[in-house]
């Protein structure tokens, strides 16, 4: 049984590291990424329904930067950005990246990180709740998600990519893969 | 401690088809679930089943030995029954072990058009004593009520000696201040209510703003919290809201509190109870998962004879604490 308050930051060391990153490879690869992500579970847009068309902000609070998010069916897009240039957003998701990366595991529940205020939403109630669940009925696996932009290849690239999220998971203290679900 | 005869149905919430699955892997008996619209009281944005969805959970619940109850426990609009109609329909056809029903109406028609249709009674109807309950026994052949979350486990015990059906209560999860199926205080702030639209504080009027190291909540642009940065969250409800009048600030209907009634289970056997439901549809399946496994262990202990522990899930409820409820009324 998880706890809240054992909830892991990313470490300091590595999120000053991050803040001297250029973003444009992580807005691309995020890109790319959602979508995979969206060709590959089309009923997200069935839950989502007419907030498909609204502006996420997913704000890692332990990370020097946040994603912007907008899961449009024609043109998804996932773009890395600096706070102060975040932008106009409909609605903000905040938490520590393991909380996050939690909910779209299945490790977390999302009302209990609220409750436990390890989770902060702000602007559109009703567009974060849509995304939540949408996300959370789509068994999603990062790992397999990243694999599945080798195209062709996914089949070779599936077990490295997993080894790899796995381990990278395990020393941050994060979930990159549903492989560690029950390990919370 | 002697090896108990007695075998509690775990009845188990599920918002989506993965925590339907996630509840039957967890050790659900039963799950129930509603519809993607206003026909159930868990009508939230991106929740809930469309019919052929709900087929499929249907199978996969009876192809693990498990069974599926359809919640339909809002009470029709004038003027559009036939949806909730045709939701009663849509349930029979894909082979729902029974309806949630709280409507006398739309209990006279699932009876009448379905007559091997299981009826079970909606907490909604708030059916709290024998001659209430035997009268839709009587009617319209409802075989089990969800009994409403005001009851003493004294006072269950007296209702299940008078009547002829079973009885479900509830064991775990958010609680309401109010009798079921007769609160409208949402509808002061938002126009919408749990009993006509599915929802209390709905999504769409809800607001979080942090506001100088505070959570601000606003329901219809009404502040109805202001918690500190350590303090726990609780849903954006009136009832769970913390007020100032005068020099007085605090919760004037209720504190924010989950029920957790496990430690009482031996006595809710006792006391005739046939079933345990485990409140929360809105919840995540890792919500589900974890409740229903824990559950299912607490059921699987008292029936084996062991010892209940409960306790142990505080952190997913809201407000972080949890309470017996009406069932040990210490207030009194």
């Amino acid at each position: 049984m998880w706890n809240a308050k054992d909830i892991p930051l990313f470490p300091a060391v590595g999120a000053a590291v991050l803040r001297l990153a250029p973003l444009a490879p992580l807005s691309m690869a995020g890109a790319h990424l959602v979508k995979t992500l969206i060709r590959r579970h089309p009923s997200l847009f069935s839950r989502l329904g007419e907030q498909a068309d609204k502006v996420f902000l997913i704000d890692p609070t332990d990370l020097p930067f946040a994603f912007r998010l907008q899961p449009h069916l024609e043109a998804p897009t996932l773009e890395a950005v600096r706070r102060e240039d975040a932008g106009f957003w409909d609605a903000r998701i905040g938490g520590p990246l393991a909380a996050l990366l939690g909910l779209v595991h299945g490790v977390y529940d999302g009302d209990a990180l609220f409750f436990s205020r390890d989770l902060v939403i702000e602007g559109d109630t009703e567009a974060v709740l849509a995304l939540r669940n949408a996300i959370d009925n789509e068994e999603i696996d990062l790992a397999s998600e990243i694999a599945a932009l080798f195209g062709p290849f996914e089949h070779v690239a599936s077990l490295p990519t997993r080894k790899v999220s796995s381990a990278v998971g395990h020393f941050f203290g994060v979930a990159l893969t549903r492989e560690n679900e029950h390990q919370a | 401690m002697s090896v108990r005869a007695k075998k509690l149905e775990l009845v188990c919430p599920a918002g989506t088809p993965a925590a339907f699955r996630a509840a039957i892997d967890a050790g659900a008996h039963t799950v129930y679930c509603g519809f993607n619209d206003e026909t159930n009281a868990r009508n939230f944005p991106g929740l809930n089943f469309s019919t052929e969805e709900l087929a499929t959970s249907v199978a996969y619940a009876h192809k693990k030995g498990a069974h599926a109850l359809v919640a339909i426990n809002t009470f029709p609009r004038a003027g559009a029954v036939e949806l909730w109609h045709k939701r009663v329909d849509d349930a029979a056809k894909v082979g729902a072990d029974a309806v949630i029903l709280a409507d006398i109406g739309l209990l006279d028609y699932a009876s009448k058009k379905h007559p091997n249709l299981r009826l079970h009674l909606s907490v909604q109807a708030a059916a709290a004593n024998a001659d209430a309950i035997s009268f839709y026994a009587r009617a319209f052949g409802v075989k089990r009520v969800v009994l409403p979350r005001v009851l003493t486990v004294q006072e269950i015990a007296a209702v299940n000696r008078d009547i002829d059906i079973e009885t479900e209560v509830f064991i775990f999860g958010g609680l309401c201040v109010m009798a079921e199926g007769r609160c409208s205080l949402s509808s002061y702030a938002t126009g919408k209510s749990p009993n006509m639209n599915g929802a209390c504080s709905p999504a769409s009027h809800v607001e979080y703003r942090e506001e100088d190291d505070e959570l601000v909540s606003r329901l219809g642009g009404f502040a109805i919290h202001r918690v500190g940065a350590k303090e726990a969250a609780p849903y954006p409800t009136l009832c769970k809201g913390c007020f100032t009048a005068g020099d007085y600030k605090g919760h004037v209907f209720e504190d924010p509190a989950s029920l957790d009634a496990a430690a009482l289970i031996p006595q809710l056997a006792e006391a005739g109870v046939t079933a345990l439901k485990i409140e929360g549809r809105q919840r995540s399946r890792s919500y589900t998962e974890a409740v229903v496994r824990n559950f299912r262990k607490a059921v699987d202990d008292y029936a084996a004879g062991r010892q209940v522990v409960g306790g142990a899930l505080r952190d997913l409820t809201e407000g972080q604490t949890t309470t017996a409820g009406s069932y040990r009324k210490t207030w009194r």
